[in-house]
């Protein structure tokens, strides 16, 4: 299924007639589209990271079809559009699923994911594939290039609007941290940060490899608002999106406490590997995923 | 002996201060030029810039990699971001994010290191940028550009900004001997020969051009013909006036304030090498961190003077 691009505002959108906009139900019937995308092509791949891309998919499938930001996949360059940036580069495979949902380029070529010649990179490559607003995959930058971004809105008045997805782990990168200090000077109030805490990183649980303690305390320390919500509960990324919406004199944040490989938690179990880091599913387990997503 | 006067040139302005005053002229024009700055503004002479022109100047505190980052965000949304710090901390503390979030997206970032070299003195070799230009010419794309004077520098500067894509300008502290009086030509990958010779080539860029005159200057009063280029961008290096200086002088002496790996004189080697193997010498620091003292002692002690030049020229000459 193909959705209708959304060029328009959050306002215009919300004035838009009601069968236009799409539900709740509609929104959880992409997010399951996109997990679907997220496990065929990384098993064709033969690589990448499906469980910490399944974590994150309400909130890239809110952002992108929720009326949230204005993009027009036939002019991905256009000045006034929002900027979405992965800073878990890794997870990319969410990020092409919801692209080629809303048209940036045929859903055929997602199988193309890490091959020679695909503009489907390992990691986002803002050189190669239009849509893609941040070269990522060396953790911890996106919130400082997300924070450039909304300083050249200011500058330009477009209204930009960036949303950046942090993970878990790589907010122990020292970096993350000077970013929250220099968006709170700046209060860049067309910034949002939301932090995909699915709890795991390359090595085992967040809080045995460094645990960082209460993101939102520490966030809120820094002068943002900060918003913590079950990031895959669409009704609740949806309503935490709309209240950031409402917060125009500072930076904010949505802490998303989320499950890595959410949709396919009982084959995670079944494998005995809860973490999934950097792995394909298989292809008789990648069957079983597609099944239990239909 | 004093840089630059062995060839009669006067003192001027240190290459930071021409920065300042060009970015500053040139901001007018430049509307899409913004700053970013990690605390040292008034040291890299990015400050008259951001008192112009508050709205396009941002300093982030001191967090470099943040700073780097924030630049290559602003350029991604369309902006030229000229971002200084000193060179030891703009290079090697923000490595990682000049790769990532400005070379890697060939984004239109300006990476301005001052404060390079062992001639800033007495704060130290924690302060030295000595491997900048090796840090800076392994990125692919990046155009590295070292101007020796106060003319060249700004002339630099606007070549910078309209050059499409990442560039590193290294500039120094010390005031700089002058060697363009009437201001000169500036193309990037275009050297400039500030003085015709037939017997050796001395390439220099940054404070070494001054250190490479003195050096002809006396090389010619014991008869020698001598060729100095200003090689003052290292990437892309003008290659077609290395193979010329090999094949008419046979001879070539690279002299850099620099480390010995990475630097101009590995960039000329490989060209020398590869299109026309000719005897070549180095002057340069060598693989080794400097000490405080008082900068023309420096560059003393650790031997780039006219008269290092002059003692490997006769090397090859001999």
């Amino acid at each position: 299924m193909t959705f209708v691009v959304r060029t328009v505002t959050r306002q215009q959108y919300l004035q838009m007639d009601e069968e236009e906009k799409l539900s709740i139900d509609e929104l959880k019937q992409i997010a399951k589209t996109l997990r679907k995308h997220i496990i065929e092509m990384t098993t064709a791949a033969n690589s990448g990271h499906p469980s910490s891309s399944l974590s994150a998919v309400e909130v890239v499938t809110a952002l992108y079809f929720g009326g949230f930001m204005k993009y027009d996949a036939k002019k991905p360059h256009m000045p006034e559009r929002d900027r979405f940036v992965l800073s878990k580069g890794h997870a990319v495979p969410v990020l092409y699923a919801a692209m080629a949902e809303a048209g940036f380029f045929a859903e055929s070529q997602l199988k193309t994911l890490r091959k020679l010649g695909s503009p489907l990179e390992g990691h986002p490559n803002l050189k190669r594939l239009p849509g893609i607003e941040a070269s990522t995959g060396s953790l911890g930058q996106g919130l400082s290039i997300g924070l450039g971004q909304a300083l050249a809105a200011r500058i330009d008045k477009t209204g930009s609007k960036v949303y950046v997805v942090i993970g878990d782990g790589e907010m122990g990168e020292g970096q993350v941290w000077e970013a929250f200090a220099a968006a709170s000077k700046y209060k860049t109030a067309n910034l949002t940060a939301i932090i995909d805490q699915n709890g795991y990183q390359q090595t085992g649980s967040t809080n045995e490899v460094l645990d960082m303690g209460d993101f939102h305390k520490k966030i809120e320390a820094f002068g943002w608002h900060v918003q913590t919500i079950n990031g895959n509960s669409m009704e609740e990324v949806v309503d935490a999106l709309k209240t950031s919406e409402s917060i125009t004199d500072r930076p904010k944040a949505i802490v998303s406490k989320t499950q890595k490989g959410f949709g396919i938690l009982p084959l995670l179990e079944e494998a005995g590997d809860m973490n999934f880091h950097g792995k394909p599913l298989p292809p008789a387990m990648a069957e079983k995923a597609l099944a239990m997503l239909s | 002996m004093a840089l630059g006067e062995l060839s009669g040139l006067k003192l001027g302005q240190a290459t930071r201060d021409a920065f300042g005053d060009a970015l500053k002229e040139l901001g007018e024009e430049y509307k899409d030029v913004v700053t970013v700055d990690g605390d040292v503004g008034n040291s890299t002479r990015t400050e008259p810039f951001a008192k112009a022109f508050p709205d396009r100047a941002f300093n982030v505190g001191i967090a470099e990699s943040n700073m780097v980052s924030v630049a290559g965000g602003l350029a991604s949304s369309g902006k030229t971001s000229v971002v200084a710090s000193f060179a030891a901390f703009l290079l090697c503390n923000a490595y990682d994010q000049i790769r990532m979030s400005v070379a890697f997206p060939g984004l239109n970032v300006k990476l301005v290191g001052s404060h390079a070299g062992i001639s800033i003195g007495e704060d130290g070799p924690s302060q030295m940028g000595i491997e900048d230009v090796g840090l800076a010419c392994s990125l692919p794309g990046v155009a590295v550009m070292v101007p020796c004077d106060a003319a060249s520098t700004k002339a630099a500067t606007k070549a910078m900004l309209d050059h499409e894509g990442p560039t590193y300008l290294r500039l120094g502290r010390p005031k700089a001997p002058v060697v363009y009086p009437n201001g000169c030509d500036f193309t990037i990958g275009k050297a400039n020969t500030v003085k015709e010779g037939t017997d050796i080539t001395l390439i220099a860029n940054g404070l070494m051009v001054p250190a490479a005159l003195d050096a002809a200057a006396a090389l010619e009063k014991k008869g020698h013909s001598v060729r100095v280029i200003d090689m003052h961008t290292v990437k892309p290096l003008d290659e077609a006036a290395v193979i010329a200086a090999a094949k008419e002088t046979g001879k070539i002496v690279v002299v850099e304030e620099h480390l010995a790996h990475g630097g101009l004189g590995s960039a000329v080697s490989m060209v020398v090498c590869k299109e026309h193997p000719t005897p070549i010498s180095f002057v340069n620091l060598g693989d080794t961190f400097a000490e405080s003292g008082d900068g023309d002692g420096l560059l003393e002690k650790y031997g780039l003077t006219a008269e290092s030049v002059v003692k490997a020229a006769e090397g090859l000459l001999s």
